[in-house]
């Protein structure tokens, strides 16, 4: 990875793959938190291969910084690779649930930004709207005025701009050293 | 070769210590481990156990036993207090990579999360402090989970594990199938050499003017002491050690310095200006070494050889990273290095430690009148063991002063405290680095503030009879705060003045030799009456109450400011 020299913080989104085992959220928080470093947004999943976990981490930070943690997260035994972008290099979507309540200028909204009505009940309308967060923040204040009851915003999720998981050139090289090992302990 | 037979988990679990080569353990029973200790009766023909006094003692006890054998220190203890109160060893494992294993009773699986007597989440608390933590639920997981433990405490940058063993898994029923690993997919201990690396490395070394190798730990770690020898050889470089990395060259060796940092020699800090490169072998940047950061290797390109890749630009920006284990590296880098001499630039370094020596080292080692000195005790120890003890050290002034003048002759030399700076470690380490290398002397030098730390483990050496020699460098303060006091805070000794119990009625209660030197024409006889003991002794010197460990660099100062003198 290759990091501009400059100690001004700005946001990087943080991919981590490991091995699908207990504990190891709590082992990558927690070296944020020794670094002081706030996480703007954390999401785990699956990733597209079997048995590997996946965390998108999104923070706030010098790149100096966000280098030293990553190091340290991926020196984690059952981390397998953790790799930094900025966020023009992956594509990236969030999603966010309104809970309004029934106004007929909320019509009007659900027009102009395309949103997804979920549920409508006699005195409220969950709205659901995708996109970054600069996005669902500017409807939020649209939405405010009429009556908010509840909101929620999900971390970030990403995908890089290459074809396939950056992680599979590790995996190829971690699965012939193995085979290597087993073949040289079969032979002794 | 595994048994088909059953076995209750606290066996399987001595079977494993076994198989791996485990011949003694530090450990101290409790309810949440008796199950395995129920099992320890029967294997006493093949594990040595040691009965410490206190669970911190079991660890760093493991951990002295760790740095002198280079295996792996193995530590049980039992749950809730019996766990914490190791928390203080893994940390300090982990800041000086040392390979131990903790394994720690816990409550049943059927208890787990309940607040049940001495239970802890010792897996939550002990994570941010070893390389690896794991707890083993049932005795079926004991063979998979240790195959791992050992692998990970004791390859690549080795470090502590800790193994959290509930009660029910001691107890149930299992056929053990136990195969030592090699392998794990999402851990990497050692990167591969890379020839690109290797050759950059090269070119700056050629055109090095005025060189200076830093020689960490990784090199004794890696037991590339031959090869880093062959390494300066050609080179021509001249060497500083770090604390930890003391003894992985001989203190003898033409080219070498002194040590690094803080209260290191003269040249090293002071030419660190001039030095147009440095070679950074196996060791990290600490803050003692570099002192102020923005200071520090102004004029020089950096080689980094090391094993792990959170250590390359963490604190100094490597202009040559060569990752790998320095076993492997060092050799490749000294194939692919011109021979070189660097006699004028040596000369310079040497005018500046021969500055250091007539203005502190004589003053320190042979001073003709007042009180005891520090500096000409560790002098006269390390004299009559022909340089060749390993010297143990505890933290504070003493061992500042013993890792600056104590010589060494062989590696694995040194056990000492460097990256967490544990008060009390040094008795206790200082019985394991015994029982780690069982015919090499043990020298401890230790202070009254830490020996009162730890003091408890004089009666471990009574029931196990280890032979370690204790120099008691007594000042009767907390002498290295009192130190900074007087430096840097006006004078004030808040609270570092100490009121000592009787060490004599101590020693005698532990049925451990003991005697006492006020005058200096009496400390030649009484090293020699240590020396001559059988067993342990308790050396007891009272030194110059305000002696100060110099030279010295400031707090916050650069290398570049290290004051030869203090005024008081």
């Amino acid at each position: 990875m290759v990091m501009s020299n400059n100690t001004e913080k700005k946001e990087f989104v943080i991919t981590v793959f490991s091995e699908n085992k207990v504990g190891l959220l709590g082992q990558i928080t927690s070296i944020f938190t020794y670094h002081n470093v706030n996480i703007e947004s954390l999401t785990t999943s699956e990733s597209a291969i079997a048995g590997i976990h996946k965390f998108t981490i999104v923070v706030c930070e010098t790149p100096e910084r966000v280098e030293r943690m990553v190091k340290q997260v991926e020196k984690r035994v059952d981390i397998l690779k953790a790799f930094v972008y900025e966020p023009e290099d992956v594509v990236m979507q969030e999603i966010a649930l309104y809970k309004v309540a029934l106004h007929k200028n909320v019509e009007q909204l659900v027009r102009r930004y395309q949103l997804r009505i979920l549920e409508i009940s006699d005195d409220y309308i969950v709205i659901e709207k995708t996109g970054h967060k600069n996005e669902t923040a500017e409807l939020f204040e649209e939405l405010k005025p009429y009556g908010v009851y509840q909101f929620v915003r999900s971390g970030s999720i990403a995908v890089v701009k290459s074809r396939r998981e950056l992680l599979d050139e590790y995996l190829e090289h971690m699965n012939q050293l193995r085979e290597r090992l087993e073949n040289e302990s079969s032979n002794n | 070769m595994n048994e088909k037979r059953l076995m209750t988990g606290g066996e399987a679990m001595l079977e494993v210590l076994f198989r791996e080569g485990v011949d003694t353990i530090f450990g101290y029973p409790g309810g949440g481990i008796m199950p395995f200790y129920n099992s320890l009766y029967d294997y006493t023909d093949r594990i040595r156990h040691i009965l410490m006094r206190h669970e911190q003692g079991c660890v760093h006890a493991a951990q002295g036993y760790a740095r002198t054998s280079g295996r792996v220190g193995v530590c049980v203890v039992t749950s809730g207090p019996g766990a914490t109160n190791t928390i203080t060893g893994l940390a300090d494992a982990m800041l000086d990579s040392t390979p131990i294993v903790v394994i720690s009773g816990q409550v049943p699986l059927s208890l787990l999360g309940s607040d049940a007597f001495q239970e802890v989440n010792f897996v939550g608390l002990s994570q941010v402090v070893t390389k690896w933590t794991c707890q083993i639920k049932h005795a079926s997981e004991i063979a998979d989970v240790m195959a791992r433990a050992f692998y990970i405490a004791r390859s690549g940058r080795p470090g502590p594990v800790s193994i959290d063993f509930t009660k029910n898994a001691q107890q149930e029923l299992v056929e053990l199938n136990y195969k030592p690993l090699n392998f794990i997919r999402g851990y990497v201990p050692s990167p591969e050499p890379d020839m690109e690396q290797i050759k950059e490395a090269a070119r700056l070394i050629n055109s090095a003017k005025k060189p200076m190798a830093l020689v960490g730990q990784g090199v004794t770690l890696a037991g590339a002491e031959k090869a880093l020898d062959e390494f300066l050889r050609k080179s021509g470089v001249p060497a500083g050690a770090t604390m930890l990395g003391l003894s992985a060259i001989p203190s003898d060796h033409p080219q070498y310095l002194g040590m690094l940092g803080m209260h290191g020699c003269y040249a090293a800090n002071i030419k660190n200006e001039d030095c147009d490169l440095l070679i950074a072998l196996g060791m990290r940047f600490d803050d003692r070494v570099t002192c102020a950061v923005n200071k520090y290797a102004l004029n020089a390109k950096v080689v980094h050889l090391e094993i792990d890749p959170a250590e390359i630009n963490k604190i100094i920006k490597a202009d040559a990273p060569v990752l790998g284990n320095l076993a492997e590296t060092l050799p490749l880098l000294t194939e692919a290095i011109e021979t070189r001499q660097h006699n004028e630039w040596m000369n310079e370094l040497k005018e500046a430690n021969q500055e250091e020596y007539e203005k502190v080292i004589k003053g320190a080692l042979h001073p003709t009148e007042g009180y005891i000195k520090m500096g000409e005790v560790i002098n006269a120890v390390s004299t009559a063991y022909g340089d060749n003890a390993v010297l143990v050290t505890d933290v504070g002034q003493q061992q500042l002063m013993a890792t600056r003048y104590f010589r060494f002759r062989s590696p694995r030399s040194v056990v000492t405290s460097g990256g967490l700076g544990t008060m009390g470690f040094g008795l206790p380490a200082a019985i394991g680095a015994k029982l780690g290398t069982p015919e090499r002397d043990v020298c401890l030098f230790v202070g009254d503030g830490g020996l009162q730390m730890t003091i408890q483990e004089l009666t471990t050496i009574l029931q196990t009879e280890v032979d370690v020699k204790i120099i008691l460098l007594n000042n009767f303060y907390l002498g290295n705060v009192r130190q900074w006091q007087e430096m840097f805070f006006d004078h004030r000794y808040s609270f570092t003045d100490l009121i000592d119990p009787d060490f004599e009625l101590v020693a005698k209660a532990n049925k451990i030799g003991y005697t006492c030197v006020e005058k200096r024409e009496d400390l030649a006889a009484a090293v020699a009456e240590m020396k001559a003991s059988k067993g342990a002794f308790l050396l007891e010197v009272r030194v110059e109450r305000e002696d100060n460990v110099l030279p010295m660099v400031a707090p916050g100062a650069g290398v570049g400011d290290m004051m030869l003198e203090y005024k008081k």
